[in-house]
């Protein structure tokens, strides 16, 4: 570049000022020509891959051949990037709870001096993945086959793994540099509720598709929607819709992969809303063959290794069933056996009963910490809006996508339907 | 202080540039020119200062982990809470790079950046210097060139004296051997060496757009005590702006968005996804900014 020089020659006054007002016009343009560009191509590149036009062209196919492709897809060797972001709309107090993986709205200082030991901090991943159930999360996953599965929560400054090879599952989680460990078909929770294979257990575009397509019947509208690309990958769009009014469910969407039949996209949207209140989708995905080393795992030199079995018994000696919102319910007698169900299809609603004395408090003080003047029915009411009808009067809890109905008398009414189809359930 | 970098330029700098007006400058002369600029900016005392600091807090952040861990305890109450990594520290060494990293990149790094960067033409000029550097047919956009490059060079110094302290604090305090990833995988110290530099690089890069913008406000004032302020406090305004989860659209502009981008290197596999668009966030703004400088600098008025 030649060297500039705006103020050195002899030149006449009027016609130097000028020059050089002219030239700091034009090189002012440069900066603002840069940004331009800048702002062209980021803005730009984005908004094509979003527009219509740019949607893979493919041969039409109808519903049913989508359908039999997604459930009959051979893949079971992939590895990815998955992005997870639910917005369920949960009140303020239980998604705190569900992000802080452990504590729990109904136990508050449970545990009392085991917390001291940081039995609230393990990398038992029942602690961890309620972490899923709010806001946006990555998640790495690699499964090749039925028998080795790995994911990683990839959070800003820490990750948690877990790893499934065989008979072995090992959780990391960075954060705490603790292990969690399970073996054999041992890795049961200690409540007694089966833990489950991987793959069953997480929110992979695979199982919550599946899950979607269980409830396909005459209650429901299944067609091919357009097409779509996932993490660049051409892909149908399966649009599914319930037919019932009383569902809180507006559409289900699964983008299924038009060459293997894999899902690669779930978006769950609630009914008048334009925002998903579960999206789980691939951003990137490959089916070969995950490399072998990616399912083998040693506990980390220094770290503090939890055994799934010295869990179960030190949960056993103390005489509660676990920790965590989850297996409180459980350990307060919340069984299965006491479950029933009321309509059908999406409009199908949970009944259950609490246990004599949850709601008044004394159901907790057995063995149980609670903090001074915690009131479950205060807490219950500050969560929803009280009713009333035929069975007396409740609480619901309401969210976007699932309501539930507490009533004075200790019945449990938890259904994917409005508040107005909840009462009229209770109500039969 | 002062006086004595103006009788620095005039008798370093100036001075010969003068005495051979014809003397075109070459590259030679752009790289000599680029080494005055260097020795300017590494002598002054207020760059030592910065690099003292710099240098300090790892060693802090070292003791404290240590004093706190002394009878068995674990770093952080054990619940992961703290800055990151710090429950990986007490195992091995090498993490205190990362976390003293994490800890300085949110305001002392930029800080010390946003010190140098818009002292560079405003400083100068407030104390009468640059006409006498602009005296000599340097050009410039040469002495721009030589003073940005300057500043670059000063970035990765700064990330340089946070990651050695570190590393030397850490070595001196906790165990070296394996690391282990955030992903649970273990790699060999040596391989953990090169995740530090290959970190320390990211970092350093990931202050450029700062830098950029520094050296920008300080060609639009004569005061360099104005550009410095002006430039943290741009610093500090746009860190809140990404904090702010209701503006998460504009978030993935903003210079400061991918800063702990550096944490997907301690992967395994490592995520470049972030790293990448750290890096183009980054040259963006230099594109800018950069551009943005040389059109003031090269068309103002320089009366002082």
């Amino acid at each position: 570049m030649a060297p500039i020089e705006p103020t050195t020659h002899d030149q006449d006054p009027g016609d130097e000022t000028r020059s050089l007002r002219r030239r700091r016009t034009v090189r002012l343009l440069v900066p603002v020509a840069v940004a331009g560009v800048a702002a062209g191509t980021i803005g730009l590149v984005p908004a094509l891959a979003d527009s219509g036009s740019s949607d893979p062209k493919l041969p039409g196919v109808t519903a049913e051949e989508l359908v039999t492709k997604l459930a009959g897809t051979q893949v079971d060797t992939f590895s990815g990037t998955v992005k997870i972001s639910t917005d369920l709309g949960l009140p303020g107090l239980i998604a705190g709870g569900a992000s802080g993986a452990g504590s729990s709205p109904f136990g508050p200082g449970a545990g009392g001096e085991e917390d001291a030991e940081g039995a609230g901090a393990t990398a038992d991943p029942r602690s961890q993945l309620p972490a899923l159930l709010s806001g946006s999360h990555t998640v790495r996953v690699a499964v090749d086959g039925p028998d080795k599965q790995r994911l990683s929560i990839v959070d800003e400054t820490s990750e948690y793994s877990l790893i499934h090879n065989a008979d072995q599952v090992w959780a990391y989680d960075s954060a705490t540099n603790q292990v969690f460990h399970a073996e054999g078909g041992d890795h049961r929770a200690p409540g007694g509720q089966h833990e489950g294979r991987l793959p069953a257990e997480l929110p992979t575009p695979q199982e919550a598709a599946e899950q979607a397509l269980a409830a396909v019947d005459a209650t429901t509208s299944v067609t091919v929607d357009g097409t779509s690309e996932v993490a660049g990958r051409d892909a149908y769009d399966l649009l599914i819709t319930p037919k019932q009014d009383g569902s809180t469910v507006g559409s289900v969407r699964i983008a299924v992969d038009a060459e293997n039949g894999a899902p690669l996209k779930f978006t769950l949207t609630p009914k008048g809303s334009e925002r998903a209140a579960v999206d789980i989708g691939f951003t990137k995905v490959s089916f070969a063959e995950p490399k072998a080393g990616s399912f083998d795992f040693t506990p980390p030199k220094g770290a503090e290794v939890t055994e799934a079995e010295d869990l179960r018994e030190k949960a056993d000696a103390a005489g509660e069933s676990a920790r965590g919102s989850f297996e409180d319910l459980a350990g307060l007698g919340l069984n299965p056996g006491d479950v029933s169900l009321i309509g059908e299809g999406w409009d199908s609603v949970l009944r259950t009963e609490l246990p004599e004395g949850v709601l008044s408090g004394k159901a907790f003080e057995k063995g149980k910490q609670l903090p001074e003047g915690f009131d479950p029915k205060t807490l219950l009411n500050s969560l929803g809006d009280r009713v009333d009808g035929d069975f007396g009067e409740g609480t619901v809890i309401t969210s976007r996508l699932v309501n539930v109905l507490v009533t004075d008398d200790g019945q449990v009414y938890l259904g994917a339907v409005t508040k107005d189809a909840l009462i009229a359930a209770a109500e039969k | 202080m002062l006086r004595v970098d103006t009788e620095e330029r005039a008798g370093e700098v100036v001075t010969p540039r003068v005495a051979e007006p014809l003397a075109r400058p070459g590259r030679s002369g752009t790289l000599s020119l680029f080494w005055s600029e260097l020795g300017l900016t590494f002598r002054r005392w207020r760059t030592l200062a910065l690099f003292a600091i710099l240098a300090v807090i790892p060693v802090v952040v070292g003791i404290a982990v240590k004093i706190e861990t002394r009878d068995g305890g674990v770093a952080g109450g054990g619940d992961g809470e703290g800055p990151a990594f710090l429950s990986q520290v007490t195992n091995n060494s090498l993490f205190l790079v990362f976390t003293s990293l994490a800890v300085t990149l949110p305001f002392f790094l930029p800080m010390a950046i946003g010190v140098i960067a818009g002292d560079a033409v405003a400083g100068e000029a407030g104390v009468g210097t640059l006409r006498y550097l602009l005296v000599a047919p340097a050009g410039r956009s040469r002495l721009l060139l030589a003073k940005a490059n300057a500043t670059a060079v000063f970035c990765a110094a700064a990330v340089l004296v946070v990651s050695v302290s570190a590393l030397l604090t850490g070595m001196a305090l906790f165990p070296v051997g394996d690391v282990t990833l955030l992903s649970g995988s273990t790699i060999s110290f040596g391989d953990g060496l090169l995740r530090v530099l290959a970190v320390a690089g990211v970092v350093a890069a990931s202050l450029l757009g700062l830098a950029a913008i520094g050296l920008f406000i300080s060609t639009l004032t004569n005061s360099g005590i104005a550009a410095m302020a002006t430039t943290v406090g741009v610093m500090i305004t746009v860190q809140i702006l990404d904090a702010i989860p209701q503006l998460d659209m504009i978030h993935p502009y903003l210079f400061p968005h991918y800063w702990l981008g550096f944490v997907d290197l301690v992967r395994d596999p490592v995520i470049w996804d972030q790293v990448q668009d750290n890096l183009v966030l980054q040259a963006v703004y230099v594109a800018i900014f950069g551009s943005a400088a040389w059109a003031r600098f090269t068309t103002r008025d320089i009366s002082a």
